[in-house]
């Protein structure tokens, strides 16, 4: 191999041959002529991307999410591992943890909940500022987890607030919380939205309405001084 | 352990229950044998009484624990008494009532840590206690239905929670003096400083704590029902890696194990003792890791360099411990008679791993003094904040580094030595400051000390014969404990005392199941340390008890 030769493509080259290709329309396939436009004649040859104002915005947040700074039980521990040294959530953009649910955007469940604390989270919840997203860290907050019997566990945090992704574990290793929050990232990415949480025995009581229907029944069941959460232990799953 | 120790124990038990029949006299109904202590039936109007005269006259100036608990025809209350000089020394204080009508004097006026326990006995079982201060529930919500752990409660009835505004109890007294206005202000239960889910409702008198009470239960899980559920043998021990989650999970679970293995006449190899003593060393250095890194984040509030480098530490003791368990947080090792298995192969390499990281933790602990406790504006947060007197500790029933930075010199791995201490050649850290400051000392000096039994149980296990190393004796696949047989017994954990009462009932399920939990007693210190102090010392000294809420609350 010669020296003058090194093993290199040359990118520019590439690029060059493949947008030349595609204006002259010969690559196979190259039938849009956006490159022959009005705009690439006005930019000239400095790059831009044409995309949707969402699809924009969806990718924005999922690039910077601030998470709330929110610790219930055993798995916050591992939840505070996952955003130090060693793991850093960081990298992934999103790590900063915000004191205030007024600042956040993803809240990690990472506990059991129980009945004293459920009206408080719902409240944390409902403080932080739209579009919110919900992660919920570790078995508990799936089903109660090793709990499940206990008199007072909620049986997962949907039974409170919607969740958007379950991460399994009894702790979840960081590296599974990790996986979680970029399966979340690309969800938002996506553009896919939280669901709206009914409870089992709350279906029951409204029949087959529509979601939205469900959501202004639920609304007007709400007392605005007085949160109250009714916990109906024999049907809940 | 050879069979000797524990009948002279029985034998030095029941003198030292004679002596205490004699000083009750009349008072006492019966006598009760219990594995750990002598018991002694008293009425229920006569409780103040008793408790006096064993704590003036006799000693016991530590109310380790209250049980409260259901039979088919009464219910009864036990007080576990203990003395901080000589932890050995138990008695048990047994109070039944009866069923119609279960009211039993308050031991608050005795010991004033009896306000909390009683208050749980009260809101699980529903034993009423005559003169107590404040009896409300503690754990659950105000509106809750029945008692969860009576015998007849119904745990599919609905219940209804409802979340208020609080108001300020001492709005009116204050309101009326000029210039004197006090001002409410909930801490929590979701908030940076309280670790975890304990809310603080607190009063303020400008800068000024005029009273701060504290509001558990946001996280009771039930820890004792899921025991009572779950079959001695292998059902019960992931459990107790869930009270305190902080990676101090063997030694949770060696309470269980201690207590179980005490009740069922269980021997541990001696090889096992050794793993087990080791392994539980690693947990206490990760678990004061993160008391004073997460203790200087709240006096710095900043979440950098302390915290990570806490953090840092800690990732490289949680990675021993995975080699050695198979899991970073939640253990699940420890076997009744023995752990589940072998040290990791090669253990020449795991060796190296645990000296490596043995090598490097003086360094790290200089930079932790350099950083911490060697700057003057911790110092000044710290010193002299947040005093809790030692006889105020004591009445408290104050364990761990919280009694022992106020240099009550009380550790039951040197006191009532289990496992391999009373083999090894290490100190316990005191400290007679009594302040945060010296509260933070304690933890890292402890951080020494461990490492230096982590150190020898090394060399121990390098030179063990490999013909030797027996991990687990060999123990029935189902225990079935005799009928009616209690026990009390108390571990070292990195809060303190950790101690599990367990009474059988001829089946191979424990019919109660009691956690007496450290940091339940020491966050009531709370109010001592910061009533009309400034509010930032109220976080500091939050943040120097050290406590976790899946232990407060269980
Ligand atoms: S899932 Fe497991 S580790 Fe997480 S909070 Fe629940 S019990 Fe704790």
């Amino acid at each position: 191999m010669s020296s003058d030769q090194p093993f290199v493509t040359d990118d520019t080259q590439v690029l060059t041959e493949t947008r030349d290709a595609r204006m002259t329309g010969e690559a196979p396939g190259a039938t849009d002529d956006r490159f022959n436009s009005k705009l690439r004649e006005a930019f000239g040859s400095s790059p831009f991307i044409l995309t949707k104002f969402d699809k924009f915005m969806n990718w924005v947040r999922g690039s910077s999410m601030f998470m709330l700074q929110f610790g219930i039980a055993c798995c916050s521990i591992e939840m505070m591992h996952t955003y130090a040294v060693k793991h850093d959530l960081d990298r992934f953009g999103a790590g900063v943890p915000r004191a205030s649910p007024r600042q956040a955007d993803v809240i990690i469940v990472p506990g059991t909940i129980v009945s004293k604390f459920a009206p408080r989270m719902k409240r944390v919840y409902d403080q932080m500022p739209e579009p919110k997203f919900v992660v919920g860290m570790g078995n508990c907050t799936i089903s109660g987890g090793p709990f499940q019997q206990g008199y007072n566990v909620i049986k997962g945090a949907e039974e409170v607030i919607p969740v958007d992704i379950h991460i399994p574990g009894c702790p979840p290793r960081p590296e599974a919380l990790i996986y979680g929050v970029a399966k979340l990232q690309e969800r938002i990415a996506n553009g896919e939205s939280a669901p709206v949480v009914v409870k089992p025995y709350e279906l029951e009581q409204f029949g087959d309405l529509d979601r939205d229907e469900i959501v202004d029944q639920l609304a007007a069941q709400i007392d605005e001084d007085d949160l109250v959460m009714r916990y109906n232990w024999a049907d809940s799953p | 352990m050879s069979l000797e120790q524990p009948r002279d124990a029985a034998a030095v038990e029941r003198t030292l229950g004679d002596e205490l029949e004699t000083l009750l006299g009349d008072r006492v109904l019966g006598r009760e044998e219990h594995v750990n202590a002598p018991g002694f039936v008293i009425r229920p109007g006569d409780v103040q009484d008793v408790l006096f005269r064993l704590r003036d006259e006799a000693g016991f100036d530590h109310l380790s624990c209250v049980t409260a608990q259901e039979y088919e025809d009464r219910y009864e209350s036990i007080y576990h008494l203990k003395k901080y000089a000589d932890p050995t020394q138990e008695v048990s204080v047994v109070v039944p009532t009866d069923k119609e009508n279960p009211v039993s004097q308050s031991a608050e006026p005795v010991y004033r840590t009896a306000d909390w326990h009683e208050r749980e006995a009260y809101d699980l079982v529903g034993i009423k206690y005559e003169g107590h201060p404040d009896l409300r529930r503690i754990l659950l919500p105000e509106t809750w239905q029945g008692h969860p752990l009576s015998l007849d409660y119904d745990q599919d009835r609905p219940q209804v929670v409802p979340l208020r505004e609080h108001a300020n109890p001492l709005h009116e007294d204050h309101a009326d003096e000029q210039d004197a206005d006090t001002m409410y202000i909930n801490v929590g239960p979701h908030h940076p400083a309280t670790h975890g889910v304990l809310h603080l409702k607190c009063i303020l008198d400008g800068e000024q704590v005029v009273d701060v009470e504290s509001d558990i239960g946001y996280l009771h899980r039930c820890e004792e029902q899921m025991a009572q559920q779950g079959t001695y043998r292998y059902q019960i021990m992931p459990y107790p890696d869930r009270w305190d989650y902080i990676s101090a999970g063997l030694l949770n679970e060696w309470a269980y194990a201690r207590a179980a293995e005490d009740l069922a006449d269980i021997d541990v190899p001696e090889y096992a003792q050794v793993v087990r003593t080791m392994g539980a060393e690693l947990c206490r250095i990760a678990a004061h890791m993160l008391a004073v890194g997460t203790f200087a984040l709240d006096v710095y509030g900043d979440f950098t360099a302390i915290f990570m480098y806490a953090i840092r530490d800690r990732e490289k003791a949680q990675n021993i411990l995975e080699d050695l368990t198979g899991q970073r947080l939640m253990f699940n090792y420890f076997r009744l008679g023995g752990v589940v298995w072998d040290l990791p192969e090669p253990r020449e390499e795991f060796f190296e791993k645990i000296r490596d990281f043995l090598d490097d933790l003086p360094e790290a602990l200089e930079e932790y003094h350099d950083l911490i406790t060697g700057n003057e504006i911790l110092q000044a947060r710290t010193i002299d904040t947040g005093v809790l007197p030692p006889d105020v500790a004591k009445s408290y029933g104050a364990t761990g580094p919280v009694a022992r930075g106020s240099g009550i010199d009380y550790d039951l791995r040197r006191d009532d030595p289990y496992g391999y201490y009373d083999e090894l050649d290490w100190d316990v850290a005191v400290e007679d400051g009594c302040d945060n400051f010296a509260r933070l000392l304690v933890r890292l000096r402890e951080v020494e000390e461990s490492a230096k039994i982590i150190d020898q149980c090394v060399d121990l296990l390098e030179d063990w014969p490999e013909d030797e190393r027996t991990i687990q004796s060999n123990v029935p696949r189902t225990l079935r404990p005799d009928d009616d047989k209690e026990i009390y017994r108390a571990v070292e954990s990195a809060k303190g005392e950790l101690g599990i009462y367990i009474r059988a009932d001829g089946t191979d399920k424990p019919a109660r199941f009691k956690i007496r939990s450290p940091c339940f007693s020491n966050l009531q210190t709370l109010p001592e340390m910061s009533n009309g102090e400034y509010v930032p010392d109220l976080i500091a000294s939050l943040g120097s008890l050290d406590i976790v809420l899946g232990e407060v609350d269980r």
